[in-house]
């Protein structure tokens, strides 16, 4: 069988047909992911215009080097599973592979460095409760937004890192066809995956760091 | 003389390979990829859920039968309310339509073999279980008492109830809404047979394209504001807690920016089967075409600016009130265009009054009642009045039940002998399609009027004044529920029983009806090449055979 017969899966009479429909398909996911994260800045967006100064003081709690850090990861991360679309597309298997193992680790580096920067939030008594560090009105609740937001992204990540880490696998031991639709599809929901934090990163690292 | 006998004997005919035929081991089901298959599976779930909804309500009616409770406490009754609604939206109505006909006949009816992404359609169906469980869970576990909206700061920090299980339930259940979605908004733009232009698709496709941008749109946002009441709960991360700054109100601005919508991801779907079963049964083309997809686009559309108007009372600010009052005011407008279409549409029609006809026709009258009185909780001053009362309960049962549940109805008895390829005794569908109307205006009717009066809505204990309604209401109920049960007994029957039906008993236009019934795993022999627009009635009349 050729390559482009195994990609194949029914119901569709061709590859370049079934290409489109999984990309369509992660885009309108990706739209529907946008709305998800859509509810929770718009909280974000209303508290802060209630609590301005408390969000500034809250946010210059963070840990900027950490945020800066993991900006840069992911950011790299993106960039070799950009190449290992390309390197799919042009059939070039194992920097295919490579590639999507960089992705993985790239994701999991985030991961660790994020690990670090909770133990230090959680030193510094930054879990909103009893005996939370800050006390002026709102500083609570950014810190609520904080812990949620950074939470559900590395929800995000970990799927991220887990569907990379299949896709990579079973290039490597069952031979799957290099022209099939998965690539693109990962790659764009790891893309939004990234967007997110870079939305998250002012929100939550920048705020009021240049007063 | 034997062989004679023998000659005239009537040749067995091998049973043509249909779906139902392609495997017969529970494995063969549960591990399908066919989306004939994964619709019945959504169909059994569903049917068992509305039983537990509908079992519920049961005992909450009985027990508002006295004015000062019959045999539960304060706690059970919440809880028992709290089931009802929970188990009936998410696990009944929002998939009811979309996930069974939707996901059997938008493939059939675009002249493709399947839906776009088989797998990832099965697996929207375990997601679909694992909710359930989760619910059932909820509910030996001792329930949850919040009410179905989980309004804070009850649901954060006062009640006892199981929320986190309630809400894991429901966003669980909101992952197989939007893979479905996905799945079906993919399936009509990319599968769509030769010649299966956007104008010629049957508006039932439409239905469901519309009910599938706003699953995909809609429930994140539900999704993100019940994560944000575990985390509140249970992390004690504060939100919504109003003694650390938090606002509650925000709450109810995003659960109603899903669960406004949500009511047209009931409703639209029952729209599409209202005009399929409609024009079949006047034997006319649809009135307004092209106007009833601009209408179900608006509703749509429209649909995501109204949910304001569930908070006219909560504090909102006049102005914000006056802008959601317009924004769900202009929603009737696409609504009224679908009625007048579908009245329309009979006018000078050939019309039978087969049982789907039945329920479709009432499908039109008890929507066009529930959403004309939505009219009234459009207009501030007169919500402000009836607001938490049972004038809203009526209103949206109208909507939800009369309208949802009728246009549901109208579609197991119009696509039964597609989907099982037999046919059902008639005179008992028709006698159901009767008893449901007559059940559920006996049911709803007095909750308006007690409503307007003042009776508010989840209180066992109530004045004495309202105790008439509450009774008739009762036994409506009654009624309702022997409407319901009819169907198992003679569609059930009709399974082993039933007169062979034929690939296309009503005569209707669609492709669906130009294979065999039940269809073959890859629903045509060949894709069709579509011709012609969608119900090209205007020469049939249709011939009854008495059936």
């Amino acid at each position: 069988m050729s390559e482009a017969s195994r990609a194949l899966h029914e119901p569709w009479p061709s590859l370049p047909r079934q290409k489109e429909a999984v990309s369509f398909g992660v885009w309108v996911f990706l739209a529907s992911e946008l709305l998800f994260f859509g509810g929770l800045f718009f909280a974000y967006t209303l508290y802060r215009n209630i609590y301005p100064h408390g969000f500034v003081i809250a946010a210059r709690e963070t840990e900027v080097f950490f945020g800066t850090f993991n900006t840069a990861v992911l950011l790299t991360s993106s960039l070799t599973m950009a190449v290992a679309v390309r390197a799919a597309e042009n059939e070039m298997r194992r920097l295919t592979f490579w590639c999507l193992v960089a992705t993985a680790a790239l994701g999991i580096v985030f991961l660790i460095a994020k690990g670090f920067e909770y133990r230090d939030d959680i030193v510094n008594r930054l879990v909103p409760g009893p005996d939370f560090k800050l006390h002026e009105q709102g500083a609570q609740i950014f810190w609520a937004f904080y812990w949620i937001a950074t939470g559900i992204h590395a929800i995000h990540l970990t799927v991220g890192i887990v569907i990379v880490g299949i896709v990579a696998a079973m290039l490597h031991w069952r031979d799957v066809p290099l022209v099939g639709p998965k690539y693109e599809g990962v790659a764009l929901y790891w893309h939004l995956v990234d967007i997110i934090w870079i939305i998250l990163l002012p929100l939550l690292y920048l705020v009021g760091r240049a007063t | 003389m034997t062989d004679i006998t023998l000659d005239r004997l009537p040749q067995a005919e091998p049973a043509p390979a249909s779906y139902l035929t392609e495997g017969h081991t529970l494995a063969s089901w549960l591990l399908t990829k066919d989306h004939k298959r994964i619709a019945i599976l959504y169909a059994l779930a569903i049917t068992f859920f509305f039983f537990i909804g509908g079992l519920a309500i049961s005992v909450v009616r009985i027990e508002l039968l006295s004015p000062h409770g019959l045999m539960l406490t304060d706690e059970e009754y919440n809880r028992l309310f709290t089931l009802h609604g929970i188990v009936m939206v998410w696990f009944f109505l929002v998939p009811s339509i979309p996930a069974t006909f939707g996901n059997f006949l938008l493939p059939m009816m675009i002249g493709a073999k399947d839906v776009a992404f088989p797998r990832i359609n099965l697996m929207s169906w375990y997601i679909f279980m694992i909710a359930g469980f989760l619910v059932l869970y909820t509910v030996i576990a001792g329930g949850v008492d919040t009410g179905w909206t989980f309004y804070t700061p009850l649901s954060t920090l006062y009640a006892n109830g199981n929320v986190i299980a309630a809400a894991a339930a429901v966003f669980v259940a909101g992952f197989s809404s939007i893979a479905s979605g996905v799945n079906l908004i993919a399936t009509t733009h990319l599968l769509r047979a030769p010649g299966m232009t956007w104008t010629r698709l049957p508006l039932f496709v439409w239905s469901i394209y519309a009910t599938s941008l706003v699953m995909v749109l809609a429930t994140p946002v539900l999704a993100m504001s019940l994560l944000l009441i575990v985390a509140e709960r249970w992390l004690g991360l504060p939100i919504f807690n109003p003694t650390e700054g938090g606002d509650p109100v925000l709450f109810q601005h995003l659960f109603w920016f899903y669960s406004h919508p949500a009511v047209y991801i009931m409703i639209l779907p029952a729209m599409g089967v209202a005009s399929e079963v409609i024009a079949c049964f006047a034997r006319r083309r649809v009135f307004g075409y092209v106007a009833m997809i601009f209408a179900m686009m608006a509703i749509a559309m429209v649909g995501f600016m109204v949910w304001g108007h569930h908070l006219f009372v909560a504090g909102q600010s006049p102005y914000a009130n006056l802008v959601f009052s317009f924004l769900s005011f202009i929603v009737a407008v696409p609504s009224a265009i679908k009625v007048f279409n579908w009245t329309a549409t009979l006018y000078r029609g050939s019309i039978t009054l087969k049982a789907p006809m039945l329920y479709a026709l009432g499908f039109v009258g008890l929507f066009t009642i529930g959403g004309l009185t939505g009219l009234f909780l459009a207009s501030v001053p007169v919500d402000i009045q009836v607001h938490d009362t049972y004038f809203v309960i009526a209103h949206f049962h109208f909507i939800m039940v009369g309208g949802t549940v009728s246009a549901f109805f109208a579609a197991v008895h119009f696509w039964w002998p597609k989907i099982t390829g037999r046919m059902y005794p008639d005179s008992w569908a028709r006698f159901g399609a009767m008893t449901t109307f007559l059940g559920f205006v006996v049911t709803f009717m007095p909750q308006f009027i007690m409503g307007y009066e003042g009776m508010p809505r989840r209180y066992h204990i109530y004045p004495e004044q309202f105790q008439p309604y509450h009774v008739i209401s009762t036994a409506g109920a009654m009624i309702l529920a022997v409407a319901y049960l009819l169907p198992l007994f003679y569609l059930g029957w009709s399974l082993k029983y039933g007169k062979p039906a034929g690939d296309n008993p009503w005569q209707a236009t669609g492709l669906e009806w130009k294979t065999t019934s039940p269809p073959p795993k890859e629903n045509f022999a060949q894709t069709p090449i579509v011709t012609e627009d969608a119900y090209q009635y205007e020469y049939e009349i249709y011939k009854d055979d008495g059936s």
